[in-house]
């Protein structure tokens, strides 16, 4: 079963549409019970940092997720569940994130050149960095749908993808069984479902 | 590099999908949720739909196909018409739309982008704004295009723009069903005013007009078209293959 974080972030309508579609199994929630027992656990997220991070601890998510993460679940973020995964943001300020993986979230404005438009929305290429089970289904030549005005730096060790806008932007990360992806793979259509098949993994599809 | 996206509209009245000229004699096309997978499979980067239905029950046909189709499409949907309050916003965001695009209630009462862009994001509130030449300038017209506002339609968008809309769809009534290319000037024009994602509809009638769109304004984002993809004049696959031929980028 596959845990979709539920905290009260966002809509989570095509999430887990896409999940159901590619055979699995799925349960959002915000019960620390049913989180520790979900087979993989997925957090999603839009909207600002500082308070997706509030009203995740106010749930009391984050010590639950850090310590499910250490026992070596598989846990995905997605844009700024992604983000959430880095260990400090600097958007409107500093706020600290969940510390599963090294790195800091950055403000596009100022960071790229000019004309670019931000946030960066639309269709952009992977350009693969490392090596994944998470992108094991990807080809070379994938597009996937992005829609994002902050982005992750210095995360060396994790970086798994990353496109070109003005600049390398991080597209996907992955530490073992921490992963995360800053574009929409359930709007991405045929590249992200194989995106999320790698993830769920065979024994989870139907 | 993004890509330059092509976007299939899809206009649903009583469940069906239709396509005007010039927003009159509308003619039933296809089911919604076919057409957009079809559409999905054919390479469409994005789809729009426009709930042009007026009475309650078609309504909520609407959104019980846009449910279908969102559970079954995974490619980023734009739904509109009928949207005056953020409880239509609501009520379609939590049927699977992505973003909620708002013409004539915007008009009515503009402070709807505001408060919609700090609810749910800027990224999902896209102004979308009938714009015809009188009297040698551009208008902003309400109601499908039947009503002029008098206002001036590059100091409404901008407006719109600052108050938090995160992309624009313009669609000139001067070019829609002419199918005799994009309007580049009035585009430009819009283009030239704001730092958002810019939409160009009205007037495609062929691949080329997508090329033409593409290099004369390097700024715009992405074109929309309906009947010439419903009725197979223009494959949508067929056409970003000569786009890419023409060096614009595109995902194939």
């Amino acid at each position: 079963m596959i845990g979709v974080i539920d905290y009260g972030v966002g809509n989570l309508f095509s999430l887990c549409s896409s999940l159901k579609y590619i055979g699995a199994e799925v349960r959002v929630t915000s019960d620390p019970e049913e989180i520790r027992s979900a087979d993989k656990l997925i957090l999603p997220g839009v909207g600002a940092f500082e308070d997706a991070m509030k009203k995740l601890c106010e749930k009391k998510l984050d010590g639950v997720l850090k310590e499910e993460a250490a026992a070596g679940k598989d846990i995905m973020g997605i844009c700024l569940g992604m983000q959430m995964l880095f260990e400090k943001s600097f958007e409107y300020g500093e706020h600290e994130g969940l510390g599963l993986l090294k790195g800091n979230v950055v403000p596009m404005e100022g960071r790229l050149p000019e004309e670019l438009k931000i946030p960066h929305i639309g269709w952009n290429r992977l350009i693969k960095k490392g090596d994944h089970r998470l992108l094991g289904n990807t080809g070379d030549d994938a597009f996937v749908y992005f829609v994002h005005s902050y982005y992750v730096e210095d995360c060396d060790d994790s970086l798994l993808a990353v496109t070109e806008y003005g600049r390398e932007i991080t597209a996907a990360v992955a530490l073992d069984n921490v992963m995360g992806c800053q574009f929409h793979p359930e709007k991405s259509g045929s590249v992200g479902l194989d995106i999320l098949r790698a993830f769920c993994g065979e024994e989870e599809l139907k | 590099m993004i890509t330059k996206r092509i976007i299939p509209c899809l206009d649903v009245k009583d469940g069906r999908v239709v396509k005007g000229v010039n927003f009159k004699d509308l003619n039933d096309v296809s089911s919604p949720v076919e057409l957009a997978a079809y559409y999905s499979s054919a390479g469409a980067d994005e789809l729009v739909f426009y709930d042009i239905t007026a009475s309650a029950e078609g309504r909520k046909l609407f959104t019980d196909i846009l449910r279908s189709v969102a559970e079954s499409i995974f490619i980023p949907l734009t739904v509109g018409g009928g949207i005056n309050s953020l409880d239509d916003f609501d009520r379609v965001l939590k049927c699977g739309a992505d973003k909620v695009s708002v013409n004539s209630g915007a008009i009515r009462n503009p402070s709807i982008i505001g408060e919609a862009a700090r609810r749910y994001g800027d990224q999902c509130v896209v102004l979308s704004a009938d714009v015809k030449r009188v009297d040698g300038e551009f208008r902003v017209f309400a109601r499908g295009g039947r009503e002029d506002t008098g206002m001036e339609a590059i100091s409404w968008i901008k407006r719109c723009v600052d108050n938090g809309a995160g992309e624009v769809v313009v669609n000139s009534i001067d070019t829609d069903g002419v199918k005799g290319g994009f309007d580049i000037e009035m585009l430009k024009a819009v283009c030239d005013a704001v730092n958002v994602p810019v939409i160009a509809s009205g007037g495609a009638g062929c691949a080329a007009d997508f090329t033409e769109l593409f290099r004369e304004i390097p700024d715009i984002d992405a074109g929309l078209a309906a009947s010439i993809f419903h009725f197979g004049t223009v494959d949508i696959r067929e056409l970003k293959e000569e786009l890419k031929q023409n060096n614009i980028p595109v995902r194939l």
